[in-house]
């Protein structure tokens, strides 16, 4: 029995095939890259597991256990974390309150919320900003919101999609720092990326896809190197 | 924190007083429907407000809990007091087919079918006549003469109902509940089960809103489909209490509710007989100019935008001169 497997799984959006039967088992402990052009299904990897979207064929299992028809919130409470691409923010609330509102998903009195919420946020730099409007808060802030979010419902694996994007370079390295702070914590992570720095320098597997299928899996310097995944990429005269 | 506490203090020792000081029967009529409107309004506001999910159908929970209260001497011969422990559970049971069936349905779309459902109830209520007597009405006799009992009544309600909004909006609960307003989808996947608490948020409203539509039955003595399940007079009303008050703030509904009594009393009696007869049939418009100005100047209501309403009496200004010197 793997940590996390996906098998086989599929989705038809209509006529589009946006995820054609793709497979992948992850390692407890370890960084999972997701990677792919634009539009090659990654996202849509990301609500399969978290069955925002019904698989239409398929299988995923989280320590052996199917997660096929469970709601989202039993996933979440199962110990899947995720972000968001795009942002979301509880934005009337402050960034205190929403880390908090998560934490409550663990524990029932308010003094502990506030102090596991406190806790995260001090893991995730925003203490200065837990008092401001989570509408307040820059892009980068609202992309540790997220972390800290998914980080308070304290999981087991935790879906990161595209948290480096839009990012100046100085944030970046925080981010990644961020990211290599949580593995250490003994977090299971899949981290969908199209910054090649950040993919490339932490994760410790990755599997690309293309138009919702497999084409390359392995170490960075594998898929790097792979002939499809630099056509898919570049082109086919570079590869 | 402690000028809070003061100001509290001040504010119960008046709402005690008054009957005693103001002995008009018409004024404390006035202040018993403020207070009644304090709980609907809260009880909308915890829905709505808090939980985003605004509801144009509350006047299905008070007619339901003023029927019942009714129907508990009409139909089996006890105290319509028996209401005020029948109404409020009576009203949940109806929220939570409500919940069931309108929860499917997000935003706009979910208060669409809050309107259907009030409509369907004001009509079921007029024509189920072997039930409910129809557009007779029901007609009770009143267990007390003079005010005083209802005002005190009322106003522990209106107490009460704060009381509870302002703990449960600190509890769990209260979180969940603005979690699922600002972004659904984000609330389900930090692990909140969004359809469960959409449920409990309505339970509550629906529970407070019956047991004030069970002591309108008491306090009033009679009722009929057109009143108590209107979509004007108590649907529209309660959303115009939380509205003006101010969204989304333990206190605005309060306030909204004093506002709106006034303003709809000094309408209904024609500025107090000062203008002319035609002025108490424009009061809907009034509602209507009113509720754009609060939507343009004020849009977080009078308590939400309270710094706002210091700011143009000049108060503010200096606090805030003081705060960027600091």
């Amino acid at each position: 029995m793997s940590f996390f497997e996906v098998e086989e799984i599929r989705k038809n959006f209509g006529g589009l095939m946006a995820v054609d039967g793709v497979s992948f088992r992850v390692k407890q402990g370890e960084i999972f890259g997701l990677i792919g052009p634009n539009g090659s299904g990654k996202t849509t990897i990301f609500n399969l597991i978290n069955q925002f979207y019904p698989l239409t064929s398929g299988d995923i299992r989280f320590q052996g256990k199917s997660l096929k028809g469970m709601k989202t919130h039993q996933i979440a409470k199962l110990g899947i974390g995720r972000t968001f691409q795009v942002v979301k923010p509880l934005k009337r609330m402050t960034v205190l309150e929403n880390v908090m509102a998560s934490a409550f998903v663990r524990v029932g009195t308010f003094e502990d919320a506030r102090s596991v919420a406190l806790e995260t946020l001090e893991f995730c730099n925003l203490m200065d900003h837990r008092n401001k409007q989570a509408r307040s808060l820059p892009i980068a802030g609202r992309k540790r919101l997220e972390i800290a979010r998914a980080l308070a419902t304290r999981p087991q694996l935790l879906l990161l999609d595209e948290t480096a994007a839009g990012l100046n370079p100085k944030e970046l390295d925080e981010a990644i720092n961020l990211i290599l702070r949580i593995r250490d914590r003994g977090v299971t992570i899949i981290i969908v990326e199209h910054i090649m720095k950040v993919i490339m320098s932490i994760s410790d597997r990755i599997h690309a896809i293309n138009y919702g299928r497999t084409i390359a899996e392995g170490t960075p310097e594998e898929v790097a190197n792979n002939r499809e995944v630099i056509e898919a990429y570049l082109g086919e005269s570079y590869a | 924190m402690k000028r809070r506490a003061v100001i509290l203090g001040i504010l119960v020792l008046f709402f005690v007083l008054f009957p005693w000081v103001i002995r008009s029967d018409y004024y404390q009529h006035l202040m018993i429907l403020a207070f009644m409107w304090v709980v609907i309004g809260g009880a909308w506001n915890l829905l709505a407000g808090y939980t985003g999910q605004v509801s144009f159908g509350h006047a299905v929970f008070f007619g339901t809990g003023a029927y019942t209260a009714g129907l508990c001497v009409t139909k089996l011969g006890i105290s319509a007091w028996w209401g005020m422990l029948f109404g409020g559970p009576a009203a949940t049971l109806i929220g939570l087919f409500i919940g069931w069936v309108c929860f499917r349905l997000r935003g706009p779309y979910f208060a669409l079918a809050t309107i259907a459902a009030g409509e369907i109830f004001r009509l079921v209520a007029i024509n189920w006549e072997s039930l409910t007597e129809g557009m007779v009405g029901i007609l009770i006799i009143q267990t007390f003469r003079a005010k005083w009992p209802y005002y005190y009544l009322a106003f522990f309600l209106a107490a009460a109902s704060i009381f509870v909004f302002g703990r449960v909006m600190r509890s769990k609960w209260g979180f969940y509940f603005v979690s699922i307003r600002e972004d659904q989808d984000a609330a389900e996947s930090m692990g909140i089960n969004t359809t469960l608490y959409k449920n409990v948020s309505l339970m509550i409203s629906s529970f407070f809103t019956g047991l004030a539509g069970a002591f309108y039955m008491n306090y009033m003595a009679f009722i009929d489909p057109e009143v108590v399940f209107s979509l004007h007079y108590i649907s529209i009303m309660a959303i115009l209490v939380g509205i003006i008050g101010g969204v989304g703030t333990i206190w605005g509904p309060a306030v909204g509710a004093f506002v709106m009594v006034f303003l709809q009393e000094t309408f209904r009696s024609a500025i107090f007989g000062l203008a002319p007869k035609w002025v108490s049939e424009s009061h809907v418009l009034v509602f209507g100019l009113l509720v754009i100005f609060v939507i343009l100047y004020l849009s977080n209501g009078i308590v939400g935008d309270w710094p706002k309403i210091q700011g143009l009496l000049g108060k503010g200004r200096k606090v805030r001169r003081l705060e960027e010197r600091g």
